[in-house]
């Protein structure tokens, strides 16, 4: 069996981040980036799915930047056998439907029987790029999958487990193929072993340059700004924590009058 | 011209974000001179027609057929597209639910289109919307604007309009048999992982932890701090995927939707996915590490430091101003 990953590299969870020059973006030149969380799930799904089989092929795949290179590498010493780089020079430039089409034009004939993907980005958060894609490819989807019933699997069929909302869930049958979009913390996830990462320098990478075609019912982002505040927020102690704590204790007190 | 709203419901029972979605669809109407009317998909003449009726609408279509009783992409989307193709909408709006999610952008790449999604405000300019997305998990805002012609699919975050300000009225009811393709997925039953043994939408207090807590062990730092308060405890989602707390514990748009009188979050960075189950406690305090935490523009009151140095202190002081 075939299982196609979709990844996606974005800045790290936890950078500061400042609005770029043109305000259409974040200034990109010393954020760190990773892995989009959802996408390494999306990985660690596929992975297992392959063992759980006893056979087939995980092909990574991202489109973006040159850059984007270290998020393959990493699905490669992972575990993933070969990948696929659809190269763009500024991906946050895109829409999800011109993100989706070159997708698209890139696994088409891999003829996957699973693709999987991030349930959404950390950056854009457009939450479409899968469905998008499965529509373009004429397959079924199910988003925010949060568990999948391996031993079910046929040649034909699959049970998924989606996550509704207020903690509810549902189990579908899907046809196959069918794309999936993965919810985060769907599994443990792996680390590359050493063995893993010296394996990956052999596996291959290719390259895939795309037309990308304007599309007048574009997306587009006109300004990025700090959210506005809805709250006046009382900032306490100043930096320091423990003095923060003794206001907060007086502020509890006199004004929320909790104490 | 017109705006099509979605009506979401299980069993003829309506999911009350629709009717944040009959708000702002009811207020951009106004701003560009549109008609709203509302679809709803069933596999009956929905129950739920009536009650809706009662809106400041143009008129409630029921979409029927019986392939959709209960959801399924496949069917929603076929249901969608005849509906949009018949009447030919200026914008479809929705509320960005689950559902939503998962066949709004099918819909909408039919018709070589993309939706605007999880929207927490518009404008009207020059008869267009200018429409403003979080991004960056919530550290940004971006105004957004769509090329192209209509039809425009946009969908608004919970609790970007209030359901209780949807303007009353009579709108007429109108069934289309809609045509329903193949569907390529069988759904089972829903159900509830493990009922909720806790709930937390009745506390007058929580004291919640995120990653800032670093580990399932620095647990008891938090819940010393409840326990003085008189507070439940609970947690972001990583926390509870990480099993460092039960899933009955996970506050945010996948758990809970809490609204206590105070509401405590300790090294949680504040993401819309959590932010939307608690923006509504009375009085937020936030302690993060990180300034620019996105938690500390909803909070009340924020301290930037160490939880670990922050709560022991705020535990002694609690101590001594109880007596």
């Amino acid at each position: 069996m075939k299982i196609i990953v979709l990844m996606k590299q974005v800045a790290n969870k936890d950078a500061v981040l400042r609005v770029s020059g043109d305000e259409k973006w974040i200034d990109e030149s010393n954020v760190s980036q990773q892995t989009n969380e959802s996408d390494g799930y999306a990985l660690e799904e596929a992975l297992r799915m392959k063992e759980a089989k006893g056979e087939g092929e995980v092909i990574a795949c991202t489109l973006g930047a040159q850059s984007a290179k270290t998020v393959l590498k990493d699905a490669l010493a992972r575990g993933a056998d070969r990948a696929i780089h659809v190269v763009v020079d500024e991906p946050n430039k895109l829409s999800p439907l011109q993100i989706a089409k070159p997708l698209a034009d890139a696994v088409k004939e891999e003829n996957a029987d699973l693709v999987f993907a991030g349930l959404q980005s950390d950056d854009a958060s457009y939450g479409q790029t899968g469905v998008v894609l499965a529509e373009l490819l004429g397959i079924p989807h199910a988003t925010i999958v949060i568990e999948v019933d391996r031993g079910s699997l046929t040649n034909s069929s699959l049970r998924v487990k989606r996550e509704l909302e207020s903690g509810w869930y549902q189990w579908f049958k899907y046809q196959l193929p069918a794309l999936l979009t993965i919810q985060s913390g769907i599994s443990q996830i792996r680390y590359a072993s050493l063995k893993g990462i010296m394996a990956a320098k052999k596996k291959e990478i290719k390259d895939v340059t795309p037309s990308i075609e304007s599309f007048a019912g574009a997306q587009e982002i006109q300004k990025v700004y700090l959210p506005l505040k809805t709250k006046q927020t009382q900032m306490l102690g100043g930096g320091d924590a423990k003095a923060g704590a003794t206001e907060l204790v007086e502020k509890l007190k006199t004004e929320v009058r909790v104490l | 011209m017109s705006i099509l709203v979605f009506i979401e419901h299980k069993d003829c029972v309506l999911n009350k974000t629709s009717l944040e979605a009959v708000t702002a669809a009811q207020s951009i109407g106004k701003d560009l001179g549109l008609k709203v009317s509302v679809v709803i998909p069933c596999d009956k003449d929905c129950a739920l027609a009536q009650e809706i009726a009662g809106y400041g609408l143009e008129k409630v279509i029921v979409a029927k057929n019986a392939k959709l009783g209960t959801y399924t992409p496949d069917g929603y989307a076929d249901a969608w597209t005849e509906i949009i193709n018949k009447e030919n909408p200026q914008y479809v709006v929705m509320a960005h639910t689950y559902q939503v999610r998962d066949f709004a952008p099918k819909v909408a790449t039919r018709f070589g289109k993309e939706v605007v999604g999880d929207c927490i405000r518009y404008k009207a300019e020059g008869g267009k919307l200018v429409l403003t997305r979080r991004i960056f998990l919530g550290k940004l805002d971006a105004d957004v604007t769509v090329g192209g012609d209509a039809p425009y699919f946009v969908t608004f975050q919970s609790g970007a309009f209030r359901g209780d300000n949807a303007e009353k009225g009579s709108a007429s009811v109108e069934t289309v048999e809609v045509n329903v393709g193949d569907i390529r997925m069988e759904a089972e039953e829903p159900f509830q992982e493990a009922k909720a043994s806790v709930d937390l939408t009745k506390s007058g207090i929580i004291v919640a932890v995120g990653r800032g807590i670093k580990s399932q062990e620095n647990i008891a730092v938090a819940q010393q701090l409840a326990d003085i308060l008189g507070a439940d405890l609970a947690a972001s989602r990583p926390i509870c995927d990480a099993e460092w707390l039960p899933i009955d514990r996970q506050i945010g748009s996948s758990g809970q939707t809490v609204a206590p009188r105070l509401y405590i979050a300790l090294g949680i960075s504040g993401a819309i996915q959590h932010i939307v189950g608690m923006k509504n406690a009375g009085t937020i305090v936030a302690i993060n590490k990180d300034s620019e935490a996105p938690i500390f523009d909803i909070a009340d009151y924020g301290i930037v430091g160490d939880l670990f140095e922050a709560v022991p202190t705020l535990v002694e002081e609690i101590k001594k101003a109880k007596g």
